[in-house]
C-alpha cells in the first residue's frame, strides 16, 4: 500500500498493567481518511491502543507517530485528534451548545465562528434545535450525538471512538452505524473505532484489525477478513464458523471428518495437520451419499431469513444455515464446493461453541449513565 | 399507608426539634427584646451593638480559616477521589480519625504545642531560633479553627468529587484543555455543591466558636462566641444582651448561608469563563 498517506503509525508498542502484558510489540499503520476498526474480545488491548493514540495511556515501549512525527511526549490536549468516549463524558454543568463549543472556546475562537460551527455540527449529527437543552435530560442516543459533535467541532484529523454505540439498543445502533460511516465519508477524516461487535466492524470499516491477547491476528478489508480469515480465531470471531481438524494431503486436497475434499488452498507440507473452516451459510444440505459428510438434524431455529440448523455427525455438531427447512431427525448430507472450504495453519485456538453472542442491552437506552 | 408511616417515623425528631431548637430560639427571641421586668425593649440590641468590632474580627478570622481549609482540602479531596477504592477508604478514615477524639481535648492538645514552654518552642529553642509567642495570637486561633474544621471541608468535597468521572477530565484534555483549564472549567464548576456545603460547615462553627479562642487565644482574645458565652454563663452575666448578640450572629449566619445556597453551578461557570 501507499505509505505516503500514513497518518498514524505504531511501532513496537508494549504495555503492561500490573505485570499483565496487554500489548506485545505491536505494529500498526493507519492510513489517512480510512475508517479503521480495532476488533477483538474484551481484554484484547484494543482500547489500550486507542488510549495510547489519544495520549491518555503511556506505552512502556515503542513509538507513536502522527503524520510522521513522534508524539510520544505530546500530552492529549496538544494532539490533533479527538475522542468519543464510551460513556459519552458530557459536561453536565453545560448545555448542548456549550458542550459542542467547549474545544472552540479553549482556542479563543471568535463567538461568531463558534456559533456557526456549533450549528453546523449539530446539523451533522441531527440535533438541530437542541442547543439550549441540558445534556443530562437527553436520551442515550442523543447524548452520543452530542459527544460526536463535540469531538468533531475541533476539526480533528483523526477521530477516536471507544465503543461509542455500546449502550444503545440494537435499532439505534444500526442507524448510528450508517450515520457514522456517512459522517466519516463526508468529512473525509480518519476514524479509529474500537468494538467487540463483528457485525458493527463489517458494516462500517474500510479496514478491520482483528486482535486477541495484545496481538494483531489479521488486518484487511471486511471482505478479505470475512472470506479469507488467516486463522481459526479470526474465522470464529468474524461471523460464525465450523472449525474442524483436517489433513492437507497435497495442494488442493484436504481430508476432514473422514472425507476428502477439493479445495483452493496450497503451499502446505504433505499431510500437514490443518484447521478447516467452513461458514454455516456456505453449507448446502442435500440428500446424503457416501462421498460427503452426513449427519442427523438435531435442532432447527427459524431466524427470519433462514433456518439455523445443527447437524450431528458423531462427535461433531455442524452449524448450517439454509433457506430450506429440514425436519429434526432427518439424515442429511453436507454439500461443499471447493470455494466453501478454508484451510488454515493449525493453531491452539479452541472454538467455543457457546461463543459470546453480542447482545445489545436495550434497557440502557434513554437512561443516563451516571 | 406509606405516607402515614413516614409521618410517624419523623415524630421523635420533631419532638426533639421542638424541645431543643424551636423553644430555645423562641426564648432567645424573647430575652433579646425584653428587659429584666419582661417589658418590650430595644435596649439589648443597642448594647449588643458594642460587640460589632468583635463580630467583625470573628467573621474575618473565620473567613481566613475557611479559605485556608478550602485551599488545602480541594486538591487533597480531588487526589483521594482519583485513587482506587481501598485507598480512598483509608484516606477518608485518616481524615475522620481526629474527629473521634473530643473537640475540647483536641484544642487542649494544640494549646500544649503552642505554649511558651510547649513542644514547638522547646524545639525552636534547641535549634537556636528561640521562642516565639504563639498563644494568644490570631495565628494560633486560625490554626485551631483549621485543625478542628478541616475534615468538614474535605468530606463534602470528596463525596462530590467521587461523582466526577475521570472520563470528563480526559475529554476536557482531549478537547484541548490544559490542567489549569480543566480545574477552572470542569473540576471547580462540578464541585460547587461540595464547595458550598464545605464552606458552610467550616464557616458557621468557626464564626461562633468560643472554645478555640479561649484555649488558644489566652485571656485577652475575644471573639463573638466568647462574648456570648460570657454574657450567658460568665462574669458579664446578662441574659438579655447575650440573647441579642446571639440573635445578631444568627441573622448574619443565615444571610451568609442564603447567599451561598443561591450560588449555582452556572453562575460559577459564567464567572470563571
Amino acid at each position: 500500500m501507499d505509505t505516503n498517506n500514513t497518518i498514524i503509525e505504531l511501532k513496537g508498542i508494549s504495555k503492561s498493567y500490573n505485570g499483565m502484558k496487554v500489548l506485545d510489540k505491536l505494529n500498526l499503520t493507519i492510513h489517512d481518511k480510512e475508517f479503521v476498526t480495532l476488533l477483538g474480545p474484551s481484554g484484547c488491548g484494543k482500547t489500550t491502543i486507542l488510549r495510547i493514540i489519544g495520549g491518555f495511556v503511556e506505552q512502556d515501549e515503542g513509538d507513536v507517530f502522527f503524520m510522521g512525527k513522534n508524539i510520544n511526549d505530546l500530552p492529549p490536549h496538544k494532539r490533533q485528534l479527538n475522542t468519543v468516549f464510551q460513556k459519552y463524558a458530557l459536561f453536565t454543568h453545560l448545555d448542548v451548545y456549550e458542550n459542542v463549543a467547549f474545544g472552540l472556546r479553549l482556542k479563543k475562537t471568535p463567538e461568531k465562528e463558534i456559533a456557526k460551527k456549533v450549528k453546523e455540527m449539530l446539523e451533522l449529527v441531527n440535533l438541530k434545535g437542541y442547543e439550549s437543552r441540558r445534556v443530562d435530560v437527553l436520551s442515550g442516543g442523543q447524548q452520543q450525538r452530542v459527544a460526536i459533535a463535540r469531538a468533531l467541532a475541533n476539526n480533528p484529523k483523526v477521530l477516536l471512538l471507544d465503543e461509542p454505540l455500546g449502550a444503545l439498543d440494537l435499532k439505534l445502533r444500526k442507524g448510528m452505524q450508517v450515520e457514522l460511516k456517512k459522517i466519516q465519508q463526508s468529512l473525509g477524516i480518519t476514524f479509529i473505532y474500537v468494538t467487540h461487535d463483528q457485525e458493527e466492524a463489517l458494516t462500517m470499516s474500510d479496514t478491520i484489525v482483528v486482535m486477541e491477547n495484545g496481538k494483531i491476528h489479521q488486518m484487511g478489508t471486511p471482505t478479505d477478513i470475512y472470506n479469507e480469515p488467516i486463522d481459526a480465531f479470526t474465522a470464529d470471531f468474524i461471523g460464525e464458523s465450523n472449525i474442524v481438524p483436517g489433513i492437507m494431503h497435497k495442494d488442493y486436497l484436504v481430508e476432514f471428518s473422514g472425507k476428502c475434499y477439493e479445495c483452493l488452498d496450497k503451499g502446505f507440507e504433505q499431510d500437514e495437520e490443518v484447521d478447516v473452516v467452513i461458514r454455516p451459510e456456505d453449507i448446502k444440505l442435500v440428500e446424503p451419499n457416501e462421498k460427503m459428510i452426513t449427519g442427523i438434524v438435531e435442532t432447527v431455529v427459524f431466524k427470519g431469513m433462514h433456518y439455523e440448523m445443527r447437524i450431528r455427525c458423531g462427535e461433531k455438531l455442524w452449524k448450517a444455515q439454509d433457506t430450506i427447512f429440514e425436519p429434526v431427525g432427518k439424515e442429511v448430507g453436507i454439500h461443499l464446493t471447493p470455494n466453501d472450504i478454508h484451510v488454515m495453519k493449525k493453531s491452539d485456538f479452541v472454538p467455543n461453541n457457546s461463543k459470546e453472542v453480542v447482545t445489545p442491552n436495550p434497557e440502557n437506552e434513554g437512561s443516563n449513565e451516571n | 399507608m406509606i405516607n402515614l408511616k413516614a409521618k410517624w417515623a419523623a415524630g421523635p425528631y420533631i419532638v426533639w426539634m421542638i424541645l431543643f431548637t424551636i423553644i430555645p430560639m423562641l426564648m432567645i427571641l424573647y430575652y433579646a427584646f425584653t428587659d429584666n421586668n419582661g417589658a418590650f425593649t430595644f435596649e439589648n440590641m443597642v448594647s449588643a451593638w458594642d460587640y460589632v468590632p468583635t463580630l467583625i474580627r470573628s467573621i474575618w478570622l473565620a473567613l481566613i480559616a475557611t479559605v485556608i481549609c478550602l485551599i488545602m482540602a480541594f486538591p487533597f479531596a480531588y487526589s483521594i477521589s482519583r485513587k482506587p477504592m481501598s485507598k480512598q477508604k483509608m484516606f477518608v478514615m485518616l481524615v475522620m480519625l481526629p474527629m473521634w477524639m473530643n473537640f475540647l481535648l483536641r484544642t487542649h492538645a494544640l494549646a500544649q504545642l503552642f505554649e511558651d514552654n510547649g513542644i514547638i518552642n522547646t524545639v525552636l529553642q534547641s535549634i537556636g531560633i528561640g521562642r516565639i509567642q504563639m498563644m494568644g495570637t490570631e495565628f494560633a486561633v486560625v490554626v485551631g479553627m483549621v485543625y478542628n474544621f478541616l475534615p468538614f471541608m474535605i468530606l463534602p468535597l470528596y463525596s462530590i468529587m467521587t461523582k466526577i468521572d475521570q472520563s470528563l477530565v480526559e475529554s476536557a484534555h482531549d478537547l484541548g484543555a490544559n490542567n489549569i483549564q480543566v480545574l477552572f472549567k470542569i473540576l471547580i464548576p462540578l464541585s460547587v455543591p461540595g464547595i458550598v456545603s464545605g464552606i458552610t460547615m467550616v464557616f458557621v462553627p468557626a464564626v461562633s466558636t468560643f472554645v478555640i479562642s479561649k484555649f488558644l487565644g489566652g485571656t485577652d482574645f475575644y471573639l463573638i462566641g466568647d462574648a456570648i458565652e460570657a454574657q450567658i454563663l460568665g462574669n458579664s452575666y446578662n441574659l438579655h444582651t447575650g440573647s441579642a448578640t446571639s440573635l445578631i450572629l444568627m441573622v448574619i449566619v443565615i444571610i451568609t448561608m442564603l447567599i451561598f445556597s443561591r450560588i449555582d453551578t452556572e453562575e460559577v461557570e459564567e464567572t470563571l469563563a
